[in-house]
């Protein structure tokens, strides 16, 4: 069809255009920020990036969010294999009832869950620590990497799993070297959505961090804060955390398609 | 698939149930705990029973917000499956632009929520953000800080340019998984564009687009950190979402009964819609039907 | 119904198709006649559902032209040909009841409501559909799928031809021989023009009047299932049909005599042997036509192994280091090691660069 390509290519114009502004803004001066209205940076500065990287507190925020997502991902995909291999395979005592149960925590508001989340790590001196926020994404992260999990195992046929058996492989050997290459790009797309929502989630990741596991996405606000309306290095620290995000998918982009189309999701 | 009944396979859900425990039951009971006590402050709590569940149902308060989300929701449920279904149609099936895709729309989504709202919160503003001063430009009076109306189409916005992108993925990903024969059929058949969306592509995204719209739907419902962004839940309590007014209560008043309560009420809502969306568009369908519709 | 002319046609899916190897069909000029049933055979990836596809409009040809009656359709698009098309893997339009499957293409095309019912159920009658027609196409087995995408093609009045791309793939077996008894039966009653696309050479040569074999994109040989096994036109048509295929052997031909190695064979007058020899001779002749006898009575040759595959037995020989295949006769002693080989003069070919050498070719 002719002009097809038009609808795409507005809807990716509107949607760079604030992301344009932040750009923007980060290399402005606040002068210019609140005195002019330009599209280009007339003045361009890297003074509000030097403001952020010549505070500490910005790398560790980096790494904090680093460590916290990946031990998430970790976490999520490796509890929610064996599991989704139970429920695509076995019929169990409550299985159907358990497996709501489960995605009724993806439903669960994180507003509700942030004050007894306080309470409860603090008692159990978790508090301000990585595998607290980690723990806590798990939440709404393994009853998601279940769900995906155990779409993709059900396109893989059971005759594999007998075949194997016959062989003689036990079961952990047989998980380990036939199953989960077949669904390795099941595992891949799982673990992209556990870093997505691990990554974005600011309310709980904020709430249970202080100093040492802060993140970097709550370190923004603060920065802020503290400089009063700081416009020029909010939007330098906007900036600044869009790119992980942005490189991540930018790594991934050939298997998002892909993998979105073999599962359920 | 044929599943076997096999009870050792609890063994294989253990580690699920021991995680998703402690990081669900536990906090859901102190909640819970919260909603039947009252306090006098210290660490002295009584039996307060179905007090809290009454004021929350019996508030105006509560009402309000209530309304505000479900309009909220409803709108951008509204407005994001179909924009996402166009834009997911018009997509390019193969070549270059393909990734190019993908990538640039994909960006949104893993923005950190409260930067998505800095974004908008700056994007917005009528002295240095480019919309605000636009649409002022055009005589149109808007200023998200002062005007409610505003400030809904700020927070709609918002969420529209942050989330569409997901159902535009899901939706791609359903299109792209129809064989090319099916529209050499149509196109023999002499199908027109619009046959092909309803007897071909619709069928055939049902399943993602149900995916899609819960998701939208759950989360939607859930909204705190963007909007507390930009509006923090005003101006007055014009956009003051469940989350949002449940934060205020619990954090910004100490009340924890109410909040919890609430909390719970809230819980069970997105839980009953949830499953009544599910069981609607999931319906097994009959297989005898009217002829000659 | 109609007569459909293809000529010079040929399709390459690169822009700009430089050389020969860069077509995926090559340059072909055929007519195929009214009302008959045709079956394109040949490899996966010879070009036969690229064949198929410019025939039915889904494809516009790199160069030449299709004619339907004498009409150029090289341009039209598939709605305006009146052509239908069953596809590999069965295609119904889920959400709809079969009624409205078969009701979709005369919809399309504004057709009076009393008009649509009365096709629709003529069609379901002529395909045994009638008891399923309120019925969710969804839910139906893969063979009744089938037959409802070949009544959307029935069922319009003014069908040019029928197209099958291999229809019959994802069918069981034992659905397969009736699917295809109600096919030939369809063609005898109504005398569509059919074309059928099938790399299974028992589909091929039990359905269609006429079998064109396609080989790397080349049509190279249209005729009757007893044409391609009697005389076929390239020594791929001789190895691709009759089981075993036919035996080829590379010769050497000086004047009308053909040496294999130091073997000597008498050519017939009958055999063309042309002023200008191609760069590859060979000798085709099918195992139905070897006789193994005793040594001294025909070309030493070296018994490997014989198969018995039920009906006949098939002796497996060496001959000048090149493998024979013969089919014994129902009864006949097994030969030693050490035996002989006839072949039948009136069935021996000669072949030059895979083409047969024919007089006044």
């Amino acid at each position: 069809m002719k002009g097809r390509w038009l609808i795409p290519t507005i809807y990716i114009i509107l949607l760079m255009i604030p992301i344009y502004w932040l750009v923007n803004m980060s290399f402005k001066t606040n002068q210019e920020i609140l005195s002019v209205l330009s599209p280009i940076p007339l003045n361009p500065t890297l003074d509000n990036y030097l403001v952020i990287f010549t505070d500490a507190s910005w790398y560790s925020g980096y790494i904090n969010s680093t460590i916290y997502v990946v031990m998430n991902m970790i976490i999520s995909v490796s509890v929610a294999l064996p599991a989704a291999y139970a429920f695509s395979r076995y019929r169990f005592l409550g299985d159907k009832h358990l497996f709501f149960w489960l995605l009724t925590n993806r439903m669960a508001p994180p507003a509700v869950f942030a004050l007894p989340f306080f309470q409860l790590y603090s008692s159990v001196g978790l508090f301000d620590t990585h595998i607290a926020v980690a723990l806590a994404h798990c939440l709404f992260n393994v009853p998601l990497a279940v769900w995906i999990l155990e779409g993709f195992m059900s396109g893989v046929p059971k005759e594999i799993d007998e075949t194997a058996y016959i062989d003689g492989y036990s079961f952990p050997k047989f998980f380990v070297k036939i199953f989960m290459p077949q669904i390795a790009s099941g595992i891949g797309v799982a673990a992209f959505f556990c870093f997505m929502f691990s990554w974005v989630e600011l309310l709980l990741a904020r709430t249970l961090t202080s100093v040492n596991a802060k993140p970097i996405a709550a370190t923004m606000t603060r920065t802020v804060s503290a400089s009063g309306l700081d416009w020029g290095v909010l939007a330098a620290a906007g900036v600044l955390t869009i790119i992980p995000g942005a490189l991540v998918i930018y790594f991934v982009r050939n298997y998002i398609a892909k993998g979105f189309a073999l599962g359920r999701v | 698939m044929e599943r076997k009944v096999n009870q050792k396979a609890w063994f294989l859900v253990l580690p699920v149930v021991l995680i998703v425990c402690f990081s669900a039951l536990i906090p859901l009971m102190t909640v819970v705990n919260y909603a039947f006590q009252d306090t006098f402050g210290g660490n002295e709590f009584f039996w307060a029973g179905l007090v809290w569940f009454e004021d929350i149902l019996n508030s105006s308060r509560f009402h309000d917000a209530l309304w505000r989300q479900f309009l909220f929701s409803g709108l951008i449920l509204l407005i994001e499956i179909p924009l996402g279904v166009v834009v997911a149609l018009s997509m390019p099936r193969r070549g270059l632009g393909v990734p190019i895709c993908l990538v640039l729309m994909a960006l949104p989504l893993l923005i950190p929520w409260n930067v998505v709202g800095t974004i908008w919160q700056i994007f917005g503003r009528v002295d240095i953000g480019l919309l605000g001063w636009a649409v002022n430009s055009l005589g149109i009076s808007y200023n998200y800080t002062t005007d409610p109306l505003s400030a809904w189409v700020t927070v709609v916005l918002m969420d529209v340019w942050h989330w569409t992108s997901l159902v535009v993925l899901l939706a791609y990903a359903g299109l792209r998984s129809i064989p090319e024969a099916y529209y050499q059929a149509a196109r023999i058949d002499g199908a027109s564009r619009w046959a092909v969306f309803r007897h071909i592509q619709l069928p055939k995204i049902r399943r993602v687009l149900v995916i899609a719209i819960l998701l939208r739907f759950m989360d939607s419902f859930m909204i705190y950190t963007e909007p507390f962004v930009v509006t923090g839940g005003g101006p007055g309590s014009a956009t003051s979402f469940l989350s949002v007014d449940l934060v205020k209560i619990a954090i910004g008043q100490f009340d924890l009964g109410r909040a919890a309560a609430m909390s719970i009420i809230y819980f069970l809502i997105i839980l009953a819609l949830s499953w009544v969306f599910y069981t609607v568009m999931t319906a097994k369908r009959r297989d005898d039907m009217e002829v000659g519709q | 119904m109609a007569r459909i002319e293809l000529k010079n046609l040929a399709h390459s899916y690169l822009d700009r198709p430089r050389d020969e190897a860069d077509y995926a069909l090559k340059e072909m000029t055929h007519v195929w006649e009214d009302g008959g049933a045709y079956a394109l055979l040949g490899p996966s990836g010879c070009g036969k559902t690229t064949l198929l596809n410019i025939i039915s409009g889904l494809l516009v040809p790199t160069q030449g032209q299709v004619l339907f009656d004498g009409r150029d359709m090289t341009r039209e698009p598939p709605e305006a040909r009146n052509i239908a098309q069953v596809f590999q893997f069965p295609v119904i339009y889920d959400s709809m009841s079969v009624y409205d499957n078969l009701a979709f293409p005369l919809r399309n095309r504004k057709f009076q409501a009393t008009e649509v019912d009365r096709r629709v159920r003529e069609v379901a009658e002529m395909l045994d559909l009638t008891d399923r027609l309120k019925r969710r196409a969804e839910n139906l087995t893969a063979d009744m799928k089938q037959k409802i995408s070949l009544g959307r093609g029935l069922v319009r009045p003014d069908v040019n031809a029928i197209l099958f791309d291999e229809p019959l793939t994802v069918i069981d077996p034992h659905m397969k021989w009736l699917l295809r008894g109600q096919l030939k039966q369809l063609h005898k009653d109504f005398n569509h023009t059919m074309v059928y696309v099938t790399h299974d050479q028992t589909e091929a040569l039990t359905f269609a009047d006429k079998v064109v074999v396609m080989y790397e994109g080349e049509v190279v040989q249209i005729g009757t299932p007893e044409e391609l096994f009697e005389k076929p036109a390239h020594t791929f048509v001789g190895y691709f049909i009759g089981s075993p295929g036919m035996n080829v052997l590379d010769c050497r031909l000086e004047g009308r005599q053909a040496w294999l190695g130091e073997h000597k064979l008498d050519l017939l007058a009958g055999h063309h042997v042309p002023a200008a020899l191609g760069d590859k001779v060979q000798l085709g002749i099918r195992p139905e036509f070897v006789t193994v006898t005793r040594p001294e009575e025909g070309l030493p040759a070296r018994l490997e192994r014989v198969d018995d595959v039920g009906r006949y037995r098939i002796a497996r020989l060496t001959l000048n280091d090149q493998a024979v295949a013969a089919i014994l006769p129902e009864g006949s002693e097994l030969p030693s090691d050490t035996a002989g080989v006839r072949f039948e003069p009136s069935h021996l070919h000669v072949y030059m660069d895979g083409h047969l050498s024919e007089g006044g070719a």
